[in-house]
């Protein structure tokens, strides 16, 4: 058996994504900056997808920098604003991805200044740690909608005003909370959102950064200017048309696949709450509909993660990007967790097909381990 | 004659996805498939899809006898061109901040060299030969000891021709500057040995041999090692050269259109040539037609040539059956003359009036001589219409005529 509970990694892909991008492979796809008609013809393609990418968040089509992904868009929206400047400071919360926290840090070896945000034991930046950050050279802000590890929802409407006030850039990172929540680019007063196709039944290696338009942006791939410039390379025509037809999915479906994996997510936190060795991490905070991060005292993640892989249930401890590591997260070391406890922890993430079976198979698992762990420490005479 | 139009003949731009890559690139997408995040070290979905990025590593490294260790994908040529060229710069600025190029590379590569001017670099962009390749006396006398990189491309995108980068290669070596090479339209067309060329950096694409968009490589070499400055950072994905999650089934049609092109290129090569050289023999008896660039040492599949006294956008109108390029697609849409032919001193007239045709694994006989009766036809019908072939015919020297304003 096989059972797939880590979508805030990856998602599969829906199978009318497939089919759209079947069709683009087959046959005679043109590059887009060709001006015959195979090239036009893939380029009214890109043009689609711009669309429905735009209408998922609110944003315009003429707002949208395709990009191979969430990595690259946010790395381009924090080079964009600061390439060719006077160093100042960023305000980056610490919770962020690190595809967000590496090209700051880049940029602070180069004469930026870097500012993390606080967040509170919820995982939450308040308005008053953001104020506490921000100053007059603070140029750019960045805070991502909802946490990958602990699902956590962030106030970005709220953020994103007290960052302007000082006239500091509002970066946004949505890949999470994108198909998960609604998100409306145009009202929040953000300036950058990132976005990524495979985290909504799309496909891997595509991305976007949604843009401000009024403000002076440096790309940080030239050579070619396709996406007005923003962005060079021949677009991935097929990946492109796929994230496309998956905004477009989640646009439609959105309501009904949160009201899904909520009730799922109820269903596993009623059961957990039987285990008080089992702690959930933000319990208390708004978090997306599908995420869970939870601990065992006294187990190990790692070895959690293995013993639920040996069931066929595939979780993860922390983001995948850096699960090949066993540092504790740095999500739940700013949330001020103690490091034991975060080493244990694991992230459950429910998607589209998850089942109410699938639930019952892992809260038994879980269990499991539990009792295990019991025995063992009766055993041990602790 | 029955040939289906219009007649792809723009392989250069991109290529259509061979099948065979498109039915493995599937079997990585279907929901049943290997879907996992190749970073997710936890479970075996992350495992299967990780040993499928492996695999086809190790299938692109061995079209260029490459170490699959020196395989770092990226998006595509675009982004490979931009992080030797940045990358190796910025890493090596102690060194020197002295970088040699070519005026015929890339925008990619231009784009990254005017970049880097602007940062405080100097570069020297060399004019080819007429024939569109190097002058390596001239190669020579442009490197300083402050050069820290050269890049030069190993066939060029609008007229085909190769360049010698295993010369090139030994000359940077003696002086121990970085080489880069944008591969993109060469691989699968050129045989390519990597543990023989002295190139330090090369750029690969896969939507040029029959693999998907949105998908490149950068080779690294390792002995000796060369570093670089990364430009995307996060989740220290490939060596820390290049984070962001892998695209599996992108990797995978890589993967396999690489496999396909060493299993195929002799035999591709063969075919493409002959059709290349019917196309060219068939052109014989126009008159007034100037092949660009060195045609003896070019890619099998590349035929770039001028139609005097046409002009450039009327003859493109009239080939509509055709899908040709004037210029390089990532251009094409401006109507500026060719920046390439303009390198090789050709005038603008010619530059304008010139046609790219890029022949490839799926171009038949009869779509061949299908476009040579159409260009025939079409070519003779402009230039009917033509005064400026009207006086030429006449007799009449163009050049020294003193045009009116008006």
């Amino acid at each position: 058996m096989n059972l797939y509970l880590d979508y805030n990694a990856s998602t599969p892909l829906d199978v009318r994504v497939l089919d759209a991008m079947t069709e683009c492979l087959s046959g005679m796809a043109g590059n887009p900056s060709s001006t015959h008609q195979f090239g036009r013809a893939a380029r009214a393609r890109l043009d689609t997808a711009r669309e429905q990418v735009a209408a998922l968040v609110g944003a315009h089509a003429s707002q949208v920098i395709f990009t191979s992904g969430g990595t690259e868009a946010n790395n381009l929206a924090l080079h964009a604003v600061t390439r060719g400047r006077q160093p100042g400071r960023l305000a980056i919360s610490s919770i962020e991805h690190p595809s967000v926290l590496e090209p700051a840090r880049a940029l602070a070896a180069q004469g930026w200044q870097l500012d993390l945000i606080r967040i509170d034991d919820q995982c939450r930046v308040t308005s008053e740690a953001l104020i506490e950050t921000l100053c007059q050279d603070t140029r750019l802000v960045s805070v991502m909608t909802a946490n990958n590890e602990t699902g956590v929802i962030q106030d970005i409407t709220g953020l994103a005003e007290k960052a302007r006030s000082v006239g500091a850039v509002f970066h946004n990172d949505a890949i999470q909370a994108a198909g998960k929540m609604a998100l409306d680019f145009e009202s929040s007063g953000v300036q950058l959102m990132t976005l990524s196709a495979h985290k909504i039944y799309g496909p891997k290696g595509v991305g976007a950064l949604i843009v401000d338009k009024t403000l002076e942006l440096a790309p940080l791939i030239v050579g070619g200017g396709q996406e007005r410039g923003f962005r060079a390379g021949t677009e991935n025509v097929a990946g492109i048309v796929g994230f496309g037809v998956a905004a477009e999915l989640a646009k439609t479906q959105l309501a009904e696949r949160a009201a899904h994996t909520r009730r799922c997510r109820e269903r596993l936190e009623t059961g957990l709450a039987r285990h008080p060795e089992i702690n959930v991490f933000a319990r208390d905070a708004e978090r997306l509909p599908n995420t869970v991060q939870l601990a065992i005292a006294g187990i190990d993640g790692e070895t959690l993660l293995m013993q639920l892989d040996r069931v066929g249930i595939a979780v993860s401890s922390g983001s995948a990007c850096s699960s090949g590591k066993t540092e504790p997260s740095h999500v739940l070391m700013a949330m001020g967790v103690d490091a034991e406890l975060a080493r244990g922890a694991i992230r459950i993430s429910l998607g589209r097909d998850t089942t109410e079976s699938d639930i019952k198979l892992l809260l038994a698992a879980l269990g499991q381990q539990v009792n295990w762990i019991q025995k063992a420490s009766q055993a041990a005479g602790w | 004659m029955n040939v289906k139009t219009p007649i792809y003949l723009d392989y250069s731009a991109t290529t259509p996805v061979d099948p065979r890559v498109a039915e493995r690139m599937c079997t990585y997408l279907t929901p049943q498939g290997q879907f996992g995040n190749p970073a997710s070290r936890s479970h075996v979905f992350g495992w299967q899809a990780d040993e499928a990025v492996e695999e086809a590593r190790r299938n692109v490294a061995a079209l260029v006898n490459a170490d699959p260790r020196e395989i770092i994908w990226t998006s595509g040529a675009t982004e490979s061109d931009n992080l030797a060229i940045k990358g190796a710069a910025h890493f090596y600025k102690k060194n020197g901040k002295h970088i040699v190029t070519v005026k015929t590379e890339h925008k990619a590569v231009l784009d990254s060299c005017r970049q880097l001017e602007r940062e405080g670099y100097e570069v020297t962009y060399l004019e080819p030969e007429s024939s569109g390749l190097l002058d390596l006396e001239k190669f020579k006398q442009a490197l300083r000891d402050d050069t820290v990189l050269v890049s030069v491309m190993h066939v060029n995108n609008e007229i085909g021709v190769i360049q010698d980068i295993e010369a090139i290669g030994e000359l940077c070596r003696e002086r121990k500057i970085i080489f880069h090479v944008d591969a993109a339209q060469s691989a699968g067309k050129v045989p390519i040995d990597l543990q023989a060329l002295k190139v330090d950096l090369m750029s690969f694409s896969a939507h040029k041999i029959y693999g998907p968009k949105g998908i490149g490589v950068l080779y690294v070499r390792r002995k000796p090692r060369v570093r670089l400055e990364a430009q995307m950072h996060g989740g220290g994905h490939e060596r820390g050269l290049r984070s962001g999650t892998l695209a599996t089934h992108q990797i995978v049609g890589m993967g396999e259109a690489f496999r396909l092109a060493r299993e195929e290129m002799v035999a591709d090569n063969q075919r493409i040539l002959a059709l290349r050289n019917r196309l060219v023999d068939g052109f014989n008896d126009i008159e007034e037609v100037y092949i660009n660039g060195d045609l003896d040492h070019r890619v099998a599949g590349n035929l770039n040539i001028s139609f005097n006294y046409v002009e450039g956008e009327s003859l493109i109108m009239a080939l509509k059956d055709l899908a040709v390029s004037s210029g390089s697609a990532c251009t094409s849409s401006s109507l500026e003359p060719s920046y390439v032919l303009r390198a090789l001193g050709r005038n603008d007239e010619l530059a304008h009036s010139s046609i790219r045709f890029t022949i490839g694994r799926f171009t038949t006989e009869e779509e061949i001589d299908y476009t040579i009766d159409l260009v025939k036809s079409k070519i003779g019908k402009l230039r009917d219409l033509s005064p400026l072939w009207d006086m030429y015919k006449d007799g009449i020297d163009l050049d020294s005529v003193q045009w009116a304003a008006h």
